[in-house]
């Protein structure tokens, strides 16, 4: 059961050619597909709007760059130039709507370039609130998610009701509650529930509609209480950076494999940004405004205002995962991630965690450097363990 | 021989008095118990923080200086061995390696610690980051603006109420907070209305470039010229009196049928009208700037010069309602404007300024500006019909200015406009672009 889900969710993580959407499209004639961007939009809206919320996580190692890299200086990230890899192949021609979320400045300005580009194409780029006050952050964005209703509704040909909203809510409450389970799972046994599935399934699930992804997931927690395994002395570790631009799937089985248990991670942040279920009985987009103000994560697309917070984030995250050390894993010219690493890795080791960093692209083709450097940090890990913090 | 003498215009002297001045005050702001914030230039609410008798510092205006006194390779390298990493925006190295190094500023006095950080996050990612950690540096109080993207190509209305909102309910309570002084919209009127006198002399100068000859320098000029008003000095006396004075100096000079005051002395032959796209390299300056004038090639327009606003299409703060116009300001700096709309200012430059061509530079650190310019290349190039050239460089990290490259880069394609003139000349039989006199 365990191996016919995780076939399942890599097929579909290989498949750049979006073949289930396609599939999904066909069996619903007149419905609508609509991709986004990472870290977090309010997939609930796409799915009331009557489309199929897509994710578009590039080409990771799988593709080759022939178009995107007359798009983009080599001193850019990697991912926006397989973006439009898959784009100018055509690949991503099903999309009817395309949302860019506020993440950095390099995916702000690809919304521009897809309006050049594609102009038939819904685009928009989501602002999301900075402000201290939590009130006018959620009546900002409240409105952005009303004119975001109001454009995709446009484009679908079916304005979703306040019921329609909640019903989205409610089953994406329920995926949000199923990737909660997974990731609980993962933290208390992660022996059995290796990061590289979990990540496979993840990234299923943005290609997927969620009633498939939850019952996949349910199928392979199940599996996963029946195939009990034995532990391993590995380190228990937390990756940090990984938001955006995802590493290849041979990075993260490079650092299980080197002896490091991951108990928590920020790979594909989307799926879990918000904490909480979003309340059913409020107004729908009031109410998913006001989860996302108030939401617990804390990620560096964000502007922190609590100075404190800041610099006991990864210490707040290692004891909630029972982790011993943290891995800071970010993808090269990533402003988010690099920018803030500093203060993390000083909070950090402020608090006595031991940390190390490095940085890859989500084409990085060789894992030998990954592995020893974790490796020798798993092994430290154990040889620090007891000694003072 | 005697050495050849420099060029002064009275703008430039009084400009340099002006910020010799500033600093030595802000030098002396904590014995004289002056506040300081630190705010950026796009989005800047210079008005308003003077209104409350405050200094403002402009940390990139700092760390472009530094570029130009070769003093920005150090300071990165500095905040490099403190973790910082060489992917990241060379400004933000510069500017906190500075304040690792004592904080002193390029004019070589003592910068004073903020008692305010003012974010006005107008445009650019980094700018959040960097206040984060300028906090950690200063441990002082901050005051997050965040001025909506234009996504869309235009300032919705919502959103200039919520910017509205966050300046009485947020940033307003902040610098009475830290200034002690209740808020004055009376003061504030009166230097929003200087401000805008001020914003009506800079974009004549400004427009001034139509002429032929071009009288100014439109990018590597007129970075100094916009200084006054990007820094500390837009709603003041002497920022007024700076841009009156540079009115004049310049309207003469189309009278004359002069070109600007360029390193070698003053470019009257012109041959090429070119517009640039993107921030300058700073450390090297002067010899990216002669590599233009050598080739007799003078700048009409550019992006850069608009990141601390865009009065040449109009704008004008408005003292009649001073919360509004400040919300519409910081909306319209050039930062804040999508692909686009930055496209379409290029090629308008293009077309009414009657450009040969315009070159990007391309900055390795700043992917607000970077990210998404081989598309404005092509795009622009598509809609003018004027080719374009890319160069690549850094702000003010010395070890990304390749002169040899940069410079064969841009005789090429000086050859090559020179080759696309004289092939629509003998099929046209029409006149040079540009001539020499008026």
């Amino acid at each position: 059961m365990r191996t016919a889900v995780v076939d399942w969710a890599r097929e579909l993580y290989e498949d750049l050619d979006f073949t289930a959407v396609h599939r999904w499209l066909a069996d619903h004639p007149g419905a609508k597909a609509g991709g986004y961007l990472p870290v977090y939009v309010p997939r609930e809206i796409l799915h009331a709007c009557g489309f199929l919320p897509v994710g578009i996580h590039g080409g990771g190692d799988r593709l080759e760059i022939i178009r995107g890299d007359a798009f983009y200086q080599s001193y850019i990230c990697h991912l926006p130039r397989s973006v439009i890899e898959l784009a100018q192949s055509g690949r991503l021609s099903m999309l009817s709507a395309v949302l860019f979320p506020s993440t950095c400045d390099v995916i702000r300005n690809l919304s521009g370039m897809w309006k050049l580009l594609y102009p038939d194409v819904y685009v928009r780029y989501i602002d999301v609130p900075q402000v201290s006050q939590p009130e006018a952050a959620v009546a900002f964005y409240e409105t952005e998610l009303r004119h975001l209703v109001d454009d995709l509704g446009a484009v679908s040909g079916h304005a979703p009701s306040d019921d329609d909203l909640r019903r989205s809510i409610a089953l994406y409450n329920e995926m949000r509650g199923v990737v909660r389970e997974l990731y609980r799972t993962r933290r208390e046994r992660p022996w059995d529930l290796p990061t590289e599935e979990l990540y496979l399934l993840l990234r299923a699930g943005e290609v997927v509609p969620a009633e498939e992804f939850i019952a996949q997931a349910r199928r392979y927690l199940a599996a996963v209480d029946a195939d009990r395994r034995r532990p391993r002395d590995n380190s228990r570790v937390v990756i940090g950076g990984a938001f955006c631009e995802q590493p290849p799937i041979g990075l993260i089985k490079s650092i299980e494999r080197a002896g490091c248990y991951v108990v928590d991670d920020d790979f594909v942040l989307g799926t879990r940004f918000l904490t909480s279920d979003v309340p059913l009985a409020d107004d729908p987009l009031h109410a998913l405004a006001h989860a996302f103000v108030h939401t617990e994560t804390r990620t560096s697309v964000l502007y922190e205002r609590d100075p404190q917070r800041k610099r006991r984030l990864m210490q707040e995250r290692v004891q909630a995962a029972g982790a011993e050390g943290v891995i800071f894993a970010a993808p090269s010219f990533c402003d988010p991630a690099l920018l803030d690493q500093p203060m993390l890795r000083n909070g950090a080791e402020a608090a006595g965690l031991p940390c190390i960093a490095f940085k890859y692209s989500e084409n990085s083709g060789q894992f030998q450097q990954f592995r020893e450097q974790a490796g020798t940090f798993a092994d430290s890990l154990k040889l620090w363990a007891g000694g003072p913090a | 021989m005697a050495p050849k003498e420099v060029l002064k215009d009275r703008s430039m002297l009084l400009q340099k008095e002006m910020l010799a001045k500033h600093f030595a005050r802000l030098e002396k702001a904590p014995e004289n118990h002056e506040p300081v914030v630190y705010t950026f230039v796009p989005g800047n609410l210079t008005e308003l923080i003077r209104s409350f008798g405050a200094l403002p510092v402009l940390p990139e205006i700092n760390a472009l200086q530094s570029g130009m006194r070769k003093l920005s390779g150090d300071y990165i390298a500095e905040a490099e061995r403190a973790g910082h990493s060489e992917d990241v925006c060379a400004y933000v190295k510069c500017d906190i390696g500075m304040a690792k190094s004592g904080n002193i500023s390029p004019a070589g006095t003592k910068l004073p610690k903020p008692d305010l950080l003012l974010l006005s996050y107008t445009g650019c990612y980094t700018f959040m980051k960097w206040f984060e950690l300028l906090r950690e540096e200063y441990d002082c109080p901050t005051v997050f603006f965040h001025v909506p993207y234009q996504g869309d190509g235009r300032l919705e209305p919502e959103h200039r109420e919520y910017m509205i909102r966050q300046l009485r309910e947020e940033v307003i309570p902040a610098l009475e907070r830290v200034t002690g002084r209740a808020y004055d919209e009376e003061r504030l009127r009166e230097n929003l209305a200087r401000a805008a006198r001020t914003e009506e002399d800079l974009s004549a100068v400004l427009q001034s470039a139509k002429h032929k000859p071009s009288p100014i320098d439109g990018y590597f000029g007129t970075v100094y010229y916009v200084g006054p008003i990007f820094s500390a000095f837009r709603g003041t006396e002497e920022g007024a009196e700076y841009y009156r004075t540079l009115r004049e100096e310049v309207e003469a000079r189309v009278a004359a049928g002069l070109g600007p005051i360029v390193p070698d002395g003053s470019l009257d032959e012109q041959r090429y009208r070119l517009v640039v796209e993107g921030p300058p390299s700073w450390t090297h300056f002067r010899d990216f700037w002669k590599m233009f004038t050598d080739e007799k090639a003078v700048v009409v327009a550019s992006t850069y010069t608009k990141v601390g606003g865009t009065y040449d299409f109009g704008f004008r703060h408005d003292p009649s309602d001073p919360l509004g116009t400040m919300a519409d300001y910081c909306s319209g700096c050039y930062t804040n404007l999508n692909l686009p709309s930055r496209v379409e200012m290029i090629s308008r430059y293009i077309r009414e300024y009657e450009a040969d061509g315009f070159v990007i530079n391309s900055i390795k650190s700043c992917n607000s500006f970077s990210a998404g310019q081989l598309m404005i290349l092509r795009e622009v190039e598509k809609r003018t019909g004027v080719p374009g050239a890319f160069i690549e460089s850094d702000l003010v990290d010395p070890r990304y200015f390749s002169n040899a490259n940069i410079k064969n880069r841009l005789e090429s394609y000086f050859q090559m406009i020179e080759s696309r003139r004289q092939g629509a000349s003998a099929a046209t039989h029409v006149a040079p672009i540009v001539a020499g006199a008026a």
